[in-house]
């Protein structure tokens, strides 16, 4: 494994910047930059990285999706969220529509928020293109089927072009699958998740969304710290702060950022990635989301520092 | 911010020597009470964390549910308590809710630097009010608890 790169980050629905927010960005960087000059491009873009995420970028955006760069040809993605589209427009102009591709799809669940890309998943009408699409779900194939025809879509399942496979992964043994090792752990949300740890190359990396811990059973809280054990990226859900999740939010089927920290901490894990954001956060929210969390891995550390990122639509993480 | 006066409940018929309740060791950390009039001081020490969170919760559970012999407050005195973790921040807003509940109080009083970080960082001082000290704690609450604890405790530094 090389990379991972997001192509969707956000929880439940899509979400978009509005013509107000964008104004608002511009005004703060403008009113930054008064009385400045810039001699250069280069000048310009110290400025603008110094603006913090919250001015100079959004965090977006698409549901989940996100792309394991593993050095094979063949792609390999975690859900397919809305952020499918703009994964499927980059390969597609990459390729071409007539070099057939083969693509590894990890599901977490079927809930409607990580499936929604897939009809509009251009690769899948492509005849040559292969979709192996794994889950630990029974009723996999039958979610993507629902929701790909009348009255939800205009077109068939039945008339995708590619050839489309669903594979069924059990839980607990080790998969070998596009040159990786994978695993799968059941979570606790509403109709079941499956997290994964993804082993290729002497790096590992966790994908863990919708996935709520209750903390009170020790058995569970160490089946994760396992599940973690040493990973160099952990992808964890941390839609809501410590006290929604485990008040207002309890058994809504997410987790919070000190969780994540906690179970990365007792892990050894490398470097933790905030995911699944909560629609109704803006910019500014997770920025300070992000600051908290770091501020709180600095006081609870007792090993090695854990690395702390918030993840966006469009962020690289190299392995 | 000052912990929420008790409810119009009747004072005790007890005497005002504390009356101690020893759990001892749950895990890597150890649990006791002590009541002073109507006011209990329970003082968890150690770590608090996953693995001892469901112990400190058990503890504390006599003292939360309704019962004629419940107290109407309760102090927790964290000056021995060294790190907590999410799941004993969990124990404490269950607490504060059972508390609020029955119209009750209760208060964390003497966090250690650590643990007062972790309550900043979490927000925790929104969810359960926070003393300097356990004097400070039982000095905000109405009846004769402080004199009784100054009466048992002042020898010993607090």
């Amino acid at each position: 494994m090389k990379r991972i790169h997001f192509w969707g980050t956000r929880g439940s629905l899509p979400v978009a910047l509005t013509a107000r927010e964008v104004r608002d960005k511009v005004a703060q960087a403008l009113r930054g930059a008064s009385g400045r000059t810039f001699a250069s491009d280069r000048e310009l873009d110290d400025y603008i990285d110094s603006l913090g995420m919250q001015v100079r970028g959004t965090y977006g955006g698409h549901t989940s999706c996100v792309e394991i760069e593993t050095g094979s040809p063949e792609y390999v993605l975690c859900d397919l969220g809305s952020g499918a589209r703009p994964f499927a427009q980059q390969a597609i102009a990459r390729h071409g529509p007539a070099s057939p591709q083969t693509y590894h799809i990890f599901m977490s669940h079927v809930h409607w928020d990580h499936i929604m890309g897939f009809p509009i998943f251009i690769p899948a009408y492509i005849p040559g293109n292969r979709i192996r699409i794994y889950g630990g779900h029974p009723d996999l194939e039958a979610s993507l089927r629902r929701q790909h025809g009348a009255p939800s879509f205009p077109v068939d399942f039945a008339a995708l072009g590619a050839t489309i496979e669903f594979v069924h992964l059990q839980p607990g043994v080790d998969h070998d699958v596009a040159g990786m090792s994978v695993r799968l752990l059941l979570q606790r949300h509403a109709g079941d998740s499956f997290g994964y740890r993804f082993r290729s190359a002497g790096r590992t990396v966790v994908y863990t969304t919708d996935s709520e811990h209750k903390l009170v059973d020790a058995a569970e809280t160490e089946r994760f710290i396992e599940f973690f054990r040493d990973a160099d990226v952990v992808i964890f859900d941390a839609m809501y702060s410590l006290a929604e999740a485990i008040s207002v939010k309890a058994d809504w089927g997410h987790s919070s950022n000190i969780v994540g920290v906690e179970l990365c901490h007792l892990a050894r894990v490398r470097q933790l990635c905030l995911f699944h954001h909560e629609p109704a956060l803006g910019d500014a929210e997770i920025s300070r989301v992000l600051a908290e969390t770091r501020r709180f891995e600095q006081i609870t550390r007792t090993d090695a520092p854990l690395v702390v990122t918030t993840a966006y639509d469009g962020l690289d993480i190299d392995l | 911010m000052a912990i929420s006066p008790c409810s119009a409940r009747a004072p005790y018929n007890r005497s005002s020597r504390a009356a101690s309740r020893a759990i001892g060791p749950l895990n890597d950390m150890e649990f006791s009470s002590l009541r002073f009039a109507d006011v209990v001081v329970a003082s968890p020490v150690g770590r608090i964390d996953y693995l001892t969170a469901g112990g400190l919760e058990q503890a504390l559970l006599p003292l939360l549910e309704p019962s004629a012999d419940a107290p109407p407050a309760i102090v927790l005195d964290f000056s021995g308590v060294h790190y907590i973790s999410s799941a004993g921040l969990r124990v404490l807003m269950i607490a504060a809710k059972k508390m609020q509940a029955r119209k009750g109080a209760i208060g964390v009083a003497a966090l250690q630097p650590m643990v007062q970080a972790i309550f900043d960082a979490t927000r925790w001082n929104q969810i359960v009010d926070v003393f300097p000290s356990v004097r400070d704690a039982l000095e905000a609450l109405p009846g004769t608890a402080l004199a009784a604890w100054e009466l048992t405790v002042k020898p010993r530094t607090r």
